[in-house]
């Protein structure tokens, strides 16, 4: 490396943020990316010793929803300071250089950090006529393959970089594709949602700063740690869904009450993301907590899962539930005969469970 | 001889702009706005259910998050002539007026203060001098010397790193940067509060829409349930964080954002309170009911038309009406079925792409030919600015307070004549003045809930025509709002259940779009005419005088086109 940068410890140091502050925020992340306690040390010993990655931002088909969730990340101090600590080289959304000197600023550090930068993409590329979009001259193909060339790993930003999001829901007019659909050879993350979760954003910047490789990612290329549980699964309201406790129509009794949003067509059984567990901005809510259904925004093509307001035809979940479904959806059942059977076959299931005293993980995969 | 720039990507807004600048004698001569990107979201929600339309629209934009949604259940109610509950009146009200702040803080000093602030000039400054100006500029308490002495040691090893991240390349010590090194700093210190304060207010959106960006929205209300003695709905609790962040959100403004305004309004109003006016007719649909969003008359923000800067009339505006709004497509990249000459009202409005500009990568548009992906909106065939500053002006010509004091009582401070309204500086402090005005009215609006709840009504809801079952055959409506940077218009036609036609004529149409058949300019290249270019390198002008309109560009572009002419796929996964 021709340019000796301060690791980011040294950058704390030097903007007046104690030792304490700092080992603070490396607990915090080291939570927020499920380490055990014993990782702390790891992330301290990472942020004090790696210099700033140097990071190349791309906006194409999107509406900058994930920007926007990004300067939402919550670490007191250090949610500023991490958002210095990598060095956000281009983005046309925050920089001050515009039109040529924007250019010369991705360029530059494409030429000085060859190899070693980030290369982040939020939207999709169209690819039924590249003029569908252009920047500076240039289509988004044509950047995305410059970029890519260097990079040291991309990361899709939300649903648009990840699954092509709304502009491909169909028709998909302007044949909106994934980054991943179109970019082979390099590693690259999906980091889901419309927008994902401002502090799932910075966690998995974080992982790789740590531990310098990309964390553990599913199927779908998503990252483990945020995107392995159902938010089914994580809901606070899953009790009344195993209890038949439902919401009949928005703002009856039982939304009141805070029972399940199955029926008004929650999406949570399908869908893998971290909302019932970190929840957004700064935990303050998540959309069933605010009285709304899931509407499956992490998931690949969840524009085409229409209507919203109706219950799932069918729910793709491994576990009791999905079998549940397949009872209900066997016997010809309406919705509420459905959900009915599917109570009811929950709770034998976890009778069963807990006469032959049996863990659940293991005998319901 | 005139010289053409090109400033492509225009960074510091929302989406893909370019402008393209003929220069002559160190002035613009004429100018070119194109909006280089498109997706097709109004194709898509074609055949959908009308009451997830607002889902799809609402992802038009992520910066104006939550407007499109409004907007669109809106217009689904307007054709099914549904009057929602009082409560869910306040809490969009409510949700609108903390977009208001956030967009309009997080667009004066991410996107835009750093045309007017000189970020190294800062490094400069002397924290002692700093912290006595800003004691007599404002009460807010990070005033100290040693604030700002810690600030400018951060700043100091920042750009001794060598990594400048987002700052590199500016245009710093550009002459045109005229605030002292302690006014720089002042800004800088203000800069980053601001970006930690725009999480905070946000969380408004977070308690009665689930999330932000992208909060939830329903047809009939809203979907947050009101109990004060349940756990799970909003309750006390909820309600107390909404009135804290309010209040905090009120105080940052008058206390931050303002007094800034001022000082960088006071530094550059001789040259740029004459500069950037642009077209002189003024468009607002008005917002913020205090009753029934039905009701025009109790807006906060009234409704209407001034032309020509004739302050003394205030036209009426018709969305409904044939003869009054029209799209053009003379130099978009598109084509009517009638000819590229016609124009056709939303509710009749017509998608059909015809890309003919050069193919990528490419130095030049042919101006003379299409150049965006941007329609040309008109009202009875002539141009209109919409944004803060057309809502100000529109109230100011109305008489309307509190809106005609408070310009009268700036103007004054500032010693500026009405004219001054007129330019780039006027929109820039427009967007601040409404501002204040917002934070004021979010807690008036609270206040009305709470009111409405003491009075024992808790609904959220109307489930009048919820169901499909009760739908007519046929319906269309438009939901008009304020959407931060202006006049927002969805019109939406219903058959057999489902969505017939969607249109949006959006606040960034009206503004960027290219010039019409008779070369009419829209505002952008209208403001651009006339003003100076120091250093064609390094046209900072341009830049202020294109923020002050805080461009959206994601907005002004949602058409497409179903015929693929090239197909670039390098692999399947």
């Amino acid at each position: 490396m021709e340019h000796k940068r301060p690791s980011i410890y040294e950058e704390c140091l030097q903007k007046g943020i104690s030792r304490r502050d700092f080992l603070k925020f490396c607990t915090t992340v080291a939570a927020l990316i499920g380490l055990e306690s014993s990782g702390v040390a790891q992330v301290v010993k990472a942020l004090e010793t790696k210099p700033r990655l140097p990071v190349i931002w791309l906006h194409l088909q999107e509406c900058t929803c994930c920007s926007e969730s990004f300067i939402r990340s919550y670490h007191p101090t250090v949610g500023n300071l991490l958002f210095d600590n990598i060095s956000l080289d281009y983005t046309e959304t925050l920089m001050a250089a515009s039109g040529f000197q924007a250019e010369a600023c991705k360029e530059e550090t494409m030429k000085k950090y060859w190899g070693e930068y980030i290369l982040m993409i939020e939207g999709s590329i169209p690819t039924k006529d590249e003029a569908y979009c252009c920047v500076g001259g240039k289509s988004a193909m044509q950047i995305v393959e410059e970029c890519a060339e260097g990079a040291k790993a991309i990361i899709a930003w939300g649903n648009c970089a990840s699954a092509g999001c709304v502009q491909a829901a169909n028709p998909n007019p302007t044949g909106a594709k994934a980054i991943h659909k179109l970019i082979k050879g390099k590693p690259l993350m999906n980091v889901q949602g419309c927008p994902p979760i401002a502090d799932v954003m910075t966690g998995v910047i974080v992982y790789m700063l740590t531990y310098d490789r990309m964390p553990q990612l599913d199927a779908l290329g998503r990252p483990k740690m945020f995107y392995s549980r159902r938010v089914h699964d994580t809901c606070y309201r899953r009790a009344n869904f195993d209890a038949g406790l439902f919401v009949e129509s928005f703002d009856d009794e039982n939304a009141k009450r805070g029972y399940c949003l199955y029926k008004v067509g929650c999406k949570g059984p399908n869908t893998y993301n971290a909302c019932g567990i970190i929840k957004w901005n700064e935990s303050t809510s998540y959309p069933i907590q605010s009285g709304h259904p899931c509407l499956g925004c992490s998931e690949a093509g969840f524009w085409d899962m229409s209507p919203f307001y109706k219950r799932l035809p069918d729910v793709h979940g491994f576990g009791i539930e999905a079998t549940a479904d397949q009872i209900g959806l066997a016997v010809g059942a309406a919705t509420v005969a459905g959900i009915a059977v599917h109570a009811v076959a929950t709770n034998i299931r976890k009778k069963e469970l807990i006469d032959n005293d049996e863990p659940e993980s293991k005998s319901t995969v | 001889m005139s010289e053409r720039i090109v400033v492509d990507p225009l960074t510091r807004i929302e989406g893909h702009l370019r402008i393209e600048a003929d220069i002559e004698n160190g002035k613009i001569k004429d100018a070119y706005s194109s909006g280089t990107m498109v997706r097709g979201i109004e194709t898509i929600v074609k055949d959908r259910d009308p009451r997830d339309a607002w889902v799809f629209v609402g992802r038009v934009c992520g910066v104006c998050t939550s407007i499109h949604s409004l907007c669109s259940v809106r217009a689904v109610e307007n054709a099914f002539d549904i009057v929602i509950p009082p409560n869910a009146e306040m809490v969009r009200n409510i949700m609108t007026a903390v977009l208001y702040m956030h967009d309009h803080v997080v667009h004066f000093y991410q996107l835009h203060a750093l045309d007017w602030v000189d970020v190294v000039s800062a490094l400069k400054a002397d924290p002692a001098e700093a912290s006595l100006l800003a004691q007599k500029l404002s009460p807010w308490p990070k005033s100290s010397t040693g604030y700002f002495t810690a600030l400018k040691e951060r700043l100091t090893k920042f750009v001794g790193s060598g990594q400048l991240g987002i700052f590199a390349n500016g245009y710093w010590g550009h002459p045109a940067y005229k605030l002292t090194p302690e006014q720089n700093l002042i800004a800088v210190a203000h800069y980053l509060e601001a970006l930690e304060w725009q999480k905070e207010i946000v969380k408004v959106h977070a308690v009665f829409g689930g999330k932000n960006p992208h909060p939830n929205y329903l047809v009939g209300g809203m979907p947050c349930s009101i109990d004060l003695n349940e756990a799970n709905a909003i309750n006390t609790e909820r309600l107390d964080l909404v009135k804290q962040k309010l209040q905090e959100a009120k105080t940052f403004i008058d206390q931050v954002y303002i007094p800034d305004l001022l000082m960088i309004a006071n530094v550059y109003k001789d040259e740029w309170s004459k500069l950037g006016g642009g077209v002189k007719n003024y468009l607002a649909y008005g917002d913020f009911p205090m009753y029934e969003y039905g009701e025009t008359d109790n807006y906060k923000m009234p409704r209407g038309i001034v032309l020509d800067r004739d302050l003394s009339k205030v036209h009426p505006v018709d969305a409904n009406s044939p003869e009054e709004i029209k799209e053009y497509i003379y130099h978009s990249w598109y084509n009517y079925t009638q000819g590229d000459k016609a124009g056709l009202h939303p509710y009749d409005g017509e998608t059909n792409l015809n890309y003919t500009g050069p193919r990528p990568p490419y130095t030049h548009l042919n101006v003379e030919d299409k150049y965006s992906w941007i329609k040309t909106p008109r009202w009875k065939e002539e141009p209109m600015e919409v944004g803060p500053l057309a809502r100000m002006i529109v109230a100011y010509a109305a008489g309307k307070e509190p809106q005609k004091s408070l310009i009268d009582d700036t103007l004054k401070q500032l010693d500026l004549p009405a004219e001054a309204l007129f330019s780039t500086l006027g929109r820039t402090a427009a967007r601040g003045l409404e501002t204040k005005l917002t934070a004021d009215w979010a807690l008036e609006f609270y206040d009305r809930l709470i009111k409405n709840l003491e009075n024992g009504d808790s609904r959220m809801v109307n489930h009048y025509m919820w169901e499909s079952e009760a739908w007519p055959k046929h319906a269309q409506g438009v939901g008009l709002t304020e959407a931060p940077r202006g006049a927002l218009a969805h019109f939406i036609v219903i058959e057999n259940n489902k969505v017939k036609n969607y249109q949006m004529v959006v606040p960034t149409t009206w503004n960027a779009s290219p010039r019409d058949e008779i070369g009419k300019l829209s505002a952008y290249e209208s403001a651009l005419i006339g003003t100076p270019i120091h250093d064609p390198k390094q046209p900072l002008e341009i830049l202020r005088t294109i923020h002050s309109f805080d461009p959206c560009l994601a907005c002004a572009v949602h058409l497409y086109d179903e015929e693929g002419k090239y197909v670039h796929q390098m692999d399947t996964f």
